[in-house]
This record gives C-alpha cells, sequence and structure tokens, in this order.
C-alpha cells in the first residue's frame, strides 16, 4: 500500500514528509467517506426491496430460506428433542394465543377431517385416534417470543397415525397443512418435520384431555418446531407439494421456524 | 522530524470499520427479538436495580411488535457477522498479527499499569510495542465474547439440532441469558473504547482510517 502512495504521489515532485501525510490522509478519510455512504445506500436499498406478501424483503427472506436449505440438511430423525422426567412438567402450562379457537365448538359433532390427495376426505373421529398406540413426550416447549416451558403431552406419533389411516401416498409430498375448524388459524409443516418420531396428534396434557384452551380435543405437537406450528384445535389436515398457507408467515415470520 | 510508521494492515481496518454497522444491525434486530420475551434485570432480592429494558426505552427506539422483522434481519446479518469474524481471526493468524494482540504473561501486570495510568494515579505509562497489556487483553477478549455470541446464538436458534451444544452452554434458557449478557458486554466495551480513542488522540484515530501512524522521534525509523 505505502509503495503505491510513493508512485502515486511522488511520481512526479518530490514530496515533504508533511505533504505526504497530508495527502495520504486526505486519500484515506476519502476513501472512509465513500464507504460509509455507500453503507447507508445499501442499507437504504435493503430496507426498500420489494416485499413479499409478508412483508419481509425478498434479499432477507431468500437469505432466510437458504437457511433452511443448510439447517435441514444437518436435520434427522437421530436428533431429538431433549426430554425430561415426568415431575419436571410444569402443572400449570402457558397459554398463548387464541386465534381459531375464539368460535365455539359443537365437540360431538367434531371429526378430523383429513383430506387425501385422491381427493377423498376422511372423517375421524376422537375416539379412533385414541384406540392407536400412545405417545408421550415431556420436552421444553419453545415459544418464538423466547420463553420455554417443560410440559407433558399425549398422543399418537404423526407417523403411526399417518399408518394406520394409509397415508402412505400422502407423507410422500413435500409438506402437511393444517387449518383450526374455523379456518381462523393454519400452518403449514414439511414432511421432515412431520414425520419426526417426537411429533404428535395430541389429545392429552398432564396426562387429562386436552384443556378448551391447550386445543381440545385435537392439535399438533412439533418438538422440532416453535409453538406457532404446533397448531390448537386442528380441524383440517391436507397434503402438498407447495408450501401450504400459513399464519405466522403470513405475518413477516420465517416459514421453516426450525430448532 | 515526522516519519510515516505503518500501524493498522488494511485488512484489519477493513474487517473493523465492516464490523461496526454490522454488529449495530445485529443489537438493533437482538433488541427486537429480546422484546417479545424481556426478562432480565439485575438487582438484589427483590430490589430491582436495572431492568432490561423501560418501556419509556422501547418505545424511544421504536422497538415494540417487531419481533419477525427482528428474526428476518438477525438470521440474514448473523452470516456477516460471522463471516467478518472468522476472516479477521484467520487473517491475525496468517499474518502473524496476533502476536501484537495475544496477551502474554507480563500483560496482565502491565494492564494493571495501564489502567494506574489511566486513572491518573500513576505518571508514566508501561512501555509498550503496537498494543498495551490492557488493549491486547480487551481485543483478545473481545474475539472471545464475538465466539461466545456465534456459539451460544447457534444454541438458541437450533436447540434440537445441535443440542449438544445447547446442553454445553448450560442449556436453552441459560444459552439465552449468556448472548443477552455479552451483547451488554459490546456496549460497555463500545463506551470505554469511544472514551479511549478520544482521549489517546486525533493520531490514534486517523491511524484506524489510514493505517499509519506519524512518529516525530528519528530512532523509531524502519
Amino acid at each position: 500500500m505505502s509503495n503505491f502512495f510513493n508512485t502515486l504521489f511522488k511520481s512526479k515532485y518530490e514530496l515533504t514528509t508533511e505533504q505526504l501525510i497530508k495527502r495520504k490522509t486526505m486519500f484515506s478519510f476519502f476513501v472512509f467517506f465513500i464507504m460509509i455512504v455507500l453503507g447507508i445506500i445499501f442499507w437504504i436499498t435493503l430496507k426498500k426491496q420489494p416485499r413479499d406478501q409478508a412483508g419481509v424483503q425478498a434479499p432477507l427472506r431468500s437469505v432466510l430460506n437458504g437457511n433452511e436449505k443448510v439447517f435441514s440438511k444437518i436435520e434427522s430423525y437421530r436428533h431429538l428433542a431433549k426430554t425430561y422426567p415426568k415431575s419436571m412438567a410444569a402443572k400449570k402450562v402457558r397459554v398463548n394465543g387464541n386465534v381459531g379457537l375464539k368460535s365455539d365448538l359443537d365437540t360431538a359433532a367434531w371429526r378430523l377431517h383429513v383430506i387425501k390427495t385422491s381427493g377423498d376426505t376422511l372423517f375421524i373421529t376422537l375416539n379412533e385416534i385414541k384406540k392407536l398406540p400412545k405417545t408421550e413426550i415431556i420436552f421444553d416447549f419453545k415459544c418464538i417470543e423466547g420463553w420455554s416451558q417443560v410440559s407433558h403431552w399425549g398422543g399418537v406419533k404423526f407417523s403411526d397415525f399417518a399408518h394406520y389411516f394409509h397415508l402412505e401416498k400422502e407423507v410422500t409430498l413435500k409438506y402437511i397443512g393444517l387449518s383450526t375448524p374455523d379456518e381462523a388459524y393454519y400452518v403449514g409443516i414439511d414432511m421432515p418435520s412431520a414425520m419426526h418420531p417426537q411429533t404428535l396428534v395430541c389429545y392429552e396434557m398432564n396426562g387429562k384431555p386436552l384443556p378448551v384452551n391447550q386445543g381440545f380435543p385435537l392439535r399438533m405437537i412439533v418438538p422440532v418446531k416453535y409453538g406457532i406450528k404446533s397448531l390448537k384445535r386442528i380441524g383440517t389436515m391436507y397434503f402438498n407439494n407447495t408450501r401450504p398457507k400459513d399464519y405466522w408467515f403470513e405475518r413477516g415470520y420465517d416459514y421453516y421456524s426450525g430448532l | 522530524m515526522k516519519h510515516i510508521v505503518n500501524k493498522h494492515p488494511l485488512a484489519i481496518r477493513w474487517f473493523h470499520w465492516i464490523n461496526f454497522p454490522i454488529i449495530t444491525i445485529m443489537i438493533w434486530s437482538g433488541l427486537l427479538i429480546y422484546w417479545a420475551n424481556d426478562v432480565y434485570k439485575l438487582g438484589f432480592g427483590d430490589l430491582t436495580l436495572i431492568q432490561f429494558f423501560p418501556k419509556s426505552f422501547y418505545e424511544a427506539l421504536n422497538i415494540p411488535y417487531r419481533l419477525g422483522e427482528g428474526m428476518a434481519f438477525h438470521f440474514v446479518f448473523m452470516w456477516a457477522f460471522f463471516l467478518n469474524g472468522l476472516l479477521y481471526i484467520l487473517f491475525t493468524l496468517f499474518s502473524g498479527e496476533w502476536r501484537l494482540l495475544f496477551p502474554d504473561k507480563n500483560s496482565f501486570k502491565e494492564a494493571w499499569l495501564v489502567i494506574l495510568h489511566d486513572l491518573k494515579i500513576n505518571k508514566e505509562a508501561p512501555p509498550q510495542l503496537k498494543y498495551n497489556g490492557a488493549q491486547k487483553i480487551a481485543y483478545t477478549m473481545i474475539i472471545l465474547m464475538g465466539l461466545g455470541s456465534v456459539l451460544t446464538g447457534l444454541a438458541i436458534y437450533k436447540p434440537v439440532q445441535l443440542n449438544w451444544l445447547c446442553a454445553l452452554l448450560g442449556g436453552y434458557e441459560f444459552a439465552r441469558a449468556i448472548h443477552f449478557a455479552l451483547t451488554v458486554g459490546y456496549c460497555l466495551f463500545f463506551v470505554i473504547h469511544i472514551f479511549q480513542v478520544i482521549k489517546t488522540g486525533w493520531n490514534n484515530f486517523r491511524s484506524m482510517v489510514t493505517g499509519f501512524d506519524v512518529i516525530n522521534e528519528t530512532k523509531h525509523d524502519e
């Protein structure tokens, strides 16, 4: 660098040290100033980039989708959420969010609607689901807000559920979509996360039927995702190769939201 | 007689100044995230000394209800923070600059003498090369803190996939607390750093932009 300056500034005539200091300083601060201006322009341009339907700037979204690619590569069925003894499970389980639970539910008439790829819809009762092998999990439920709580859930592994209701063809698709009966809340979950051995179609909390504010009669428990994906009060389940619509994704959050 | 002496390589100046906006964006977006579960405070028993953070603080900085936006920026600029830090470490290692930065067994004693001098208790500052003992400790510590932020950040970003890392760092909630405390550390570092730069004067500040120092003695000529 200093040779560059010497040739730049000394080629035509000799400079005194004072002059050299002055010129090198001027040059460096000029470059420094340009860099600051470029930085500010970069920031303003980034903020002004066209946004997707969720309000996230397109370049940010492409990096977030890239993050999903990077981190879903290391995702594996071998990586399980840490489990805890029953004694550590919270008795008072935190309730966060009631979108999709505000309408009244006729519990006697409730059926889980499973829309198959053939176009047929299965109508499944809670008792049919309770007859399947039961799996319990006590894990640290993590909310996207930043809090977490060890809690105890019981139900059927989604992979078992898919097996017993002959959804072999459906689970080869890339995504599962879920929505509440009133369709006010809805999520999409990538199939590897849905088929993860700890993902439950859940009907019990602390050994008792789910309370209404925890999604009675049936909810998802997806330990490899933030709580936003563990939809309460499942109404409809469907399958797709493209991303099903997702309530929080539409509000600017990451689609994958994997842990 | 004045002499120009090269002080900071271009790469180090570049990493230093690039890091400044990146870490600003990381702290800002981190605040947007932290707001959604702002549980930390400093105090004894029932007495709260510092609340992280008061409502007025959030409102002044327009923090509330921007969690999604915060996560989007945080998980994009994390790459810039990581890469810039990694390149800086690699540069200091391969250029040999680490020898000037890494504390040795005398640095701690020297740092104490520097502090005494800065507090105007001692008249004479201890002799130094490029950095004094206190600087060596501070500039090495800040890199370790950066590494700490990356590791605790990964632990709370992917606590299932990287469950071994999360466990190693004391679990999900502990790692989050460390991640936050390190950020407070950066802010404290920044305050002291700015104070020291102002106190040391123009010649020193200029060297972080131009790369050279102006020395008045002939014996330092090279």
